[in-house]
């Protein structure tokens, strides 16, 4: 949990009484999967939840989980460019402009991975990652907001990249060769809201590693943001 | 083999066993499991989940991996280490200082931690890499010394992706990546501090150094002159202003067209051990 205490809109993100079940039933969801795997049992067949997106196993739900990430990335840069906050320097709106675009391309390239034709729906039409939790009206609350997204996406990496199978080389690479570009922007967005915070100590540890967060972890994060759907990664490969 | 099952049968007989799991400190006390590992490496299971089929072949053990990228931090420490000592460093502002002693403190864990690993899986760590002085004399104003910083730090993420499919099924692929993903932090800032887009882009005042080229301009070795093995070279790495990954245009191949500068902005390119080690790079900068 403390993990998420240096962010404060997660603090102050309140969720409603029905989106709070759904979360629930999908964290306990997630815990008979797991018992599962722990014991002998059988596991309880689960009720299905109309809402509920279950990315699927194997590499095709490791690309699934990184295209979620950027979607969350390229919705917020994409606000942040079409309706900038009048306290938006000259180098705020040059940067997000490039982030908005390597963003873009991120997504799409994985996407390119999950589906090649671009024919399939992903995702249902009305599913988005919702902004409104966020105050995108000041430069503080944007880049705070972009922070809160880079950071997460950037701590995703360096255990995503590991839960590929050999099947999967050129995507690792690609996600790989995606991931350091991931990184540069998360620093690049903390040095705008606090200068000399690109690397500080809540997002690189003591021993000059970053701190990582895994699927299930940028999962628990991501979730209030795509409220009323429930995203589950139990079929996601687990770091060891 | 059910791997929830044997945690759950070791969780009746240690019950501290998730925390170990967990601990930085479990990472280097399963070093002994990884030293196991790295014999399986050989095997062909492992070979095929390289990164690139260009380091078929190699005979590099995780220990020679974690030499290389040992070099590179004592190489950067060194640097810093300098750039600390140096009157133009005095002389700069609080919050370029606040940087550099920041990225060393980093460098100098980064050393630590790989010492650490390498002791730990029975080899001896590579004893120094220092940055060459006479070259370092050169370097007459702050802004000189930030524009060898940029490139050394663009080199360690390209440099630590050209190894890290060689860790692949080890603990120590996380360990490297995390150590990755913050030189890319570091090239972010220094690139800030210099006025430069904080991603590598065609735009960069230093984009036709050969760090964002590849391919090596004298002659390829299997041997690095640290004393390790580093896998042959066999084709240069893709250049920093490669538009296509995967196969796959980026440019126009994703349905919307995308700017030859932004396909080429938004990946980060890996770079060969030899390219690395070559004179037109950090090898022709290390050194008395």
């Amino acid at each position: 949990m403390s993990d998420y205490t240096f962010f404060p809109a997660w603090r102050e993100q309140s969720l409603g009484r029905r989106v709070f079940l759904r979360v629930s039933a999908a964290s306990a969801a997630s815990v008979a999967l797991i018992a599962a795997g722990c014991s002998d049992s059988t596991p309880e067949p689960v009720t299905s939840d109309p809402n509920l997106l279950t990315l699927p196993s194997g590499d095709s739900g490791l690309l699934y989980y990184a295209y979620l990430l950027s979607l969350a990335q390229t919705t917020l840069y994409q606000k942040a460019v079409d309706v900038p906050p009048s306290d938006f320097t000259a180098t705020d709106r040059s940067v997000f402009a490039d982030l908005r675009d390597h963003a873009i391309v991120h997504r799409e390239l994985f996407r390119y991975f999950i589906d090649p034709a671009g024919t399939a729906v992903l995702f249902p039409t009305d599913f988005v990652f919702n902004l409104t939790s966020f105050t995108l009206t000041s430069r503080a609350g944007v880049l705070a907001a972009a922070q809160q997204i880079a950071d997460l996406a950037a701590a995703a990496f360096p255990v995503l990249l590991t839960l590929f199978t050999a099947s999967g080389t050129s995507q690792r690479l690609m996600m790989l060769k995606a991931g350091s570009v991931v990184s540069r922007q998360a620093a690049a967005i903390r040095d705008l809201l606090t200068p000399g915070s690109f690397a500080s100590s809540n997002v690189v540890d003591s021993t000059g590693l970053l701190i990582t967060k895994t699927p299930m972890e940028v999962n628990t994060a991501l979730a209030p943001y795509f409220a009323p759907y429930v995203i589950s990664v139990a079929n996601l490969a687990v770091p060891v | 083999m059910d791997f929830f099952k044997i945690i759950d049968d070791l969780s009746k007989v240690d019950a501290d066993v998730l925390g170990r799991f967990d601990s930085r400190r479990a990472v280097f006390g399963s070093l002994g499991n990884i030293a196991k590992r790295s014999a399986l490496a050989a095997t062909p299971l492992f070979l095929g989940a390289l990164f690139q089929k260009a380091y078929a072949g190699t005979t590099s053990t995780p220990v020679e991996v974690l030499q290389y990228a040992l070099t590179l931090e004592l190489f950067e420490q060194d640097f810093y280490a300098k750039v600390k000592a140096s009157s133009q460093y005095a002389g700069a502002s609080a919050a370029d200082k606040a940087a550099i002693d920041q990225i060393k403190g980093h460098e100098d864990a980064h050393v630590a931690l790989l010492r650490t690993a390498i002791t730990g899986l029975g080899g001896t760590p590579v004893a120094s890499a220092p940055f060459k002085s006479a070259v370092f004399a050169g370097l007459t104003t702050f802004a000189a010394q930030l524009g060898i910083a940029q490139l050394l730090e663009d080199t360690g993420v390209r440099a630590y992706k050209g190894r890290a499919g060689e860790l692949l099924g080890t603990d120590l692929l996380t360990v490297a990546l995390q150590i990755h993903s913050v030189e890319a932090r570091h090239a972010s800032k220094i690139r800030y501090m210099r006025g430069q887009k904080p991603w590598v882009n065609p735009g960069d005042d230093l984009a036709a150094h050969p760090v964002y080229t590849s391919g090596v301009t004298g002659p390829t070795s299997t041997t690095s002159p640290f004393g390790y093995g580093i896998p042959a070279y066999t084709a240069a790495s893709p250049v920093e202003s490669n538009t296509t990954q995967s196969n796959v245009p980026i440019t126009t191949g994703l349905g919307a067209t995308y700017t030859a500068a932004d396909a080429a902005a938004s990946f980060d390119e890996y770079l060969q051990a030899a390219e690395v080690l070559d004179a037109s790079r950090a090898g022709g900068l290390v050194g008395a």
